[in-house]
């Protein structure tokens, strides 16, 4: 083992055993500790829980890893990610406090009751659960890969056994303290390394020059480079490129020094093939990708479609944030409907300072790990930025373990976030009666996630999440939007619309990997459909229900008037606890924590 | 929850922590004021005295300190509650004035952050412009947005809760 492989696995055990003793320490009184926190949390602590939740692996090294790649156009990514909270705080944060549901099927079931939809909301939960575990999975795979090695399947397996204990064992009972505790050791993590290395790049930048980020060329090699390319790549090259190559290019086997220039087009290399380039080379990159740096810098290239895929982008993340099942669940443990905006608004601030610092990372990681620009895989550029600036010495290793510890405590927040929320979700909502455990609900989540993601190809973590972001603004978002602010929605409707909704993303997700599998790139609009599904659902949602002829029933006068009645008007009353909280504390959940503390 | 401090205080962007009675009967118990009951005089002293030259003894209280006022707002809740005619309409007012709040803020983030994918497209060579070494657009794109986010945001939870606060103090105070 080298020392930084030490370093990155002690950073990853101290975080899961403080994470897994806080959770443990806090969490003394079984069942209740939501209804007691209720009344104590305040809202920025709360904020703090809830941010600690939300800022999952996709965004700590996907939103590096994908303004690495597509420089400008991946940054609407961290735009939308924040813009989401906003569209939260404006038309769902207090009504939804008020309402007094916990999860999207209690408050589906309050509002639009009827046969059947506590059964098909659960599902959809599940499914955007287990879209929105995917990227966490595969931000494990490749942490591990790039730090230990290995097979790709232990990372993925590790961070699912290391849930399912955080979540069967109690961990995450607690959550509001160890999720604070995630979140700042989540800032901390990003924001210390970034500062070292921003010092480190003006200290060394009039001397040893990195190439000027604001050039028209392509960046080039710091040092002499070796690259092992694993799987066929199709790469472009700007200007005349010498390289060595071991392996197969353009389909020839080839095996000494080769010169690449860009009239000969695309520049196809093979699998197992290893390129050497010597420092100052340009640096080839994937197809598809910016190439030169002006073209990576500006936002402006692309035709009316890319134009429509950002705009496309930015309606999933905008209005999928209101639809995530482990965001709502914290909503419950505001007090009111004032202290849930506020807990909001907090939330906004903090994921909006947290977004800057992934954005300077990428640009750093363009100057000082091209390399990855070449084998596609910029999402580790996190993992490996630290050591390419500062050297292998004790500096680059304590860099490194700081940003592994962010990185793990962000893929287990999530992950456990919602493997727990999830499971009481399906536990109430979609496995019979006899079966209705929790624990069953965690393990079918963590292991359906697993499975979909050792199946799912490879692609950016960012652009994966914005499925999960997709899938829950084109069904959860409709329902909750017009439920609360429109009387006339009814149960058809909302079926209808999440029906339909889901039945767009899922499809598209579908084309899409259809797609890759082929080895094409799908259509801007199957890779983004959220610009056609949300409109839809919206329309279906309103039209179903104009249609249907059962009135309104009177109780959702009574509900429209206890999610919009201000707070000290006295109408919020908590229903007694969700079913699935009760049932904790009868089952084995909390049983080892009633007999270890006496 | 205490009345008074809510409805005097002039400052209304005010930090109100959470309301330990919420969800209760949102009185406080109302105590009554305690006269002194002073007892007359002795049963036994009536028949020696004159009356007119020893009138009984009685404490005249000319204070009572604060006074609990009518409640009308108890009647006005009920009638939230109970969905009358007037009380269907107050809440319907209600959610509408927050919709219209929210749509507002919902279209002044459209304006502000939706506008920039089509700025950036529409005009290739202002996203190309440079300020003091860095990419306009990337100040654009890459910080501006949030502290522009997170004051649309304070600036909603701000209007939303006077707005809210106005519809209890008229409730409150309907005569």
């Amino acid at each position: 083992m080298t020392g930084l492989q030490i370093a990155a696995a002690v950073a990853v055990v101290v975080v899961a055993v403080v994470t897994y003793t806080l959770g443990r320490r806090s969490a003394t009184r079984s069942g209740q500790d939501f209804d007691f926190a209720r009344r104590t949390v305040r809202s920025r602590r709360n904020a703090a829980a809830m941010s600690g939740e939300y800022l999952c692996a996709a965004l700590f090294i996907g939103i590096t890893g994908v303004v690495l790649a597509e420089g400008a156009d991946g940054l609407w990514y961290p735009i939308g990610f924040t813009a989401g909270f906003v569209a939260l705080l404006i038309f769902v944060a207090a009504p939804l406090r008020r309402s007094g549901a916990y999860t999207m099927p209690d408050f589906i079931d309050a509002r639009v009751p009827g046969a059947g939809m506590r059964g098909l909301a659960s599902l959809v939960a599940a499914l955007i659960g287990v879209l929105y575990l995917l990227p966490q999975l595969h931000g494990a795979e490749l942490a591990a890969r790039t730090l230990f090695g290995g097979p790709d399947w232990a990372g993925p397996v590790a961070l699912t056994v290391l849930v399912l204990i955080t979540v069967l064992g109690g961990g995450m009972r607690a959550i509001t303290v160890t999720l604070a505790f995630q979140y700042w050791l989540k800032m901390f993590a990003i924001i210390a390394p970034t500062l070292v290395m921003l010092v480190v790049f003006i200290g060394s930048a009039p001397g040893g020059a990195p190439h000027g980020i604001t050039s028209d060329d392509p960046p080039v090699f710091a040092r002499d480079s070796t690259i092992r390319i694993s799987e066929p790549v199709t790469l472009r090259v700007e200007a005349p490129t010498k390289f060595e190559a071991h392996g197969e290019i353009a389909g020839h086997p080839t095996d000494g020094p080769t010169t690449w220039s860009p009239q000969r087009g695309p520049l196809e290399v093979g699998a197992d093939t290893t390129l050497t380039f010597e420092a100052g080379a340009p640096v080839p990159v994937l197809a598809g990708h910016p190439a030169g740096n002006a073209d990576w810098l500006d936002p402006s290239g692309g035709d009316v479609w890319d134009l429509l895929g950002t705009y496309s982008l930015l309606l999933a993340l905008v209005l999928g944030t209101m639809g995530l099942p482990h965001i709502l669940v914290r909503y419950y443990t505001n007090p009111d409907g004032i202290a849930a905006r506020r807990t909001t608004l907090h939330v906004l601030l903090f994921v909006g300072i947290f977004a800057v610092f992934p954005i300077m990372l990428a640009v750093l990681s363009r100057l000082y790990v091209p390399r990855l620009l070449v084998t596609g895989e910029t999402d580790t550029a996190l993992l490996l930025l630290p050591s390419a600036m500062l050297g292998g010495g004790l500096a680059g290793q304590i860099v490194t373990a700081v940003l592994v510890a962010g990185i793990f405590s962000a893929v287990l927040a999530a992950a456990s976030g919602l493997v727990f929320s999830v499971a009481g979700v399906i536990s109430t909502g979609v496995l019979p009666e006899r079966l209705r455990k929790q624990q069953l609900g965690a393990v079918l989540v963590a292991a359906a996630a697993l499975a979909m993601a050792l199946a799912a190809p490879r692609i950016d973590l960012a652009h994966t999440l914005s499925h999960a972001f997709a899938l829950a603004a084109s069904t959860f978002c409709p329902v909750l939007v017009l439920g609360i602010w429109w009387r006339g929605l009814k149960a058809k409707g909302a079926a209808a619309a999440m029906v339909i909704g889901a039945g767009l993303v899922l499809t598209a997700i579908g084309l899409e990997v259809a797609a890759l599998q082929r080895g094409e790139e799908a259509p801007v609009l199957i890779q983004h459909p959220a610009l056609v599904s949300v409109p839809v659902a919206f329309f279906v949602a309103i039209a179903v229900s104009k249609m249907s002829r059962r009135r309104v029933p009177a109780d959702v006068d009574d509900l429209m008037l206890r999610m919009h009645a201000p707070d000290p008007l006295g109408f919020l009353r908590d229903r007694s606890f969700p079913r699935q909280t009760e049932e904790q504390t009868r089952s084995g959940l909390t049983r080892h924590r009633r007999h270890g503390h006496g | 929850m205490d009345d008074a401090t809510r409805t005097s205080s002039p400052r209304w962007p005010r930090v109100r922590t959470p309301d330990p009675t919420l969800g209760r009967s949102s009185r406080p118990e109302m105590k009554p004021v305690s006269v002194e009951r002073v007892p007359g005089a002795p049963a036994h002293a009536k028949a020696d005295v004159d009356p007119p030259t020893k009138p009984k003894r009685q404490r005249i209280v000319l204070d009572d300190g604060p006074v609990a006022p009518v409640r009308p707002y108890l009647h006005s809740r009920s009638e939230l509650a109970q969905q009358t005619s007037w009380g269907a309409t107050l809440i319907a007012d209600q959610i509408h004035g927050l919709l219209k709040i929210g749509v507002l803020f919902a279209l002044l983030t459209v304006a502000v952050v939706g506008g920039l994918p089509l700025v950036m497209w529409l005009l290739p060579d202002f996203a190309r412009l440079e300020v003091v070494g860095v990419p306009l657009a990337w100040l654009l794109l890459g910080v501006a947005p949030f502290p522009v986010l997170g004051g649309i945001g304070l600036l909603f939870v701000r209007v939303t809760e006077r707005h809210e606060r106005a519809f209890v103090d008229m409730i409150e105070h309907r005569g």
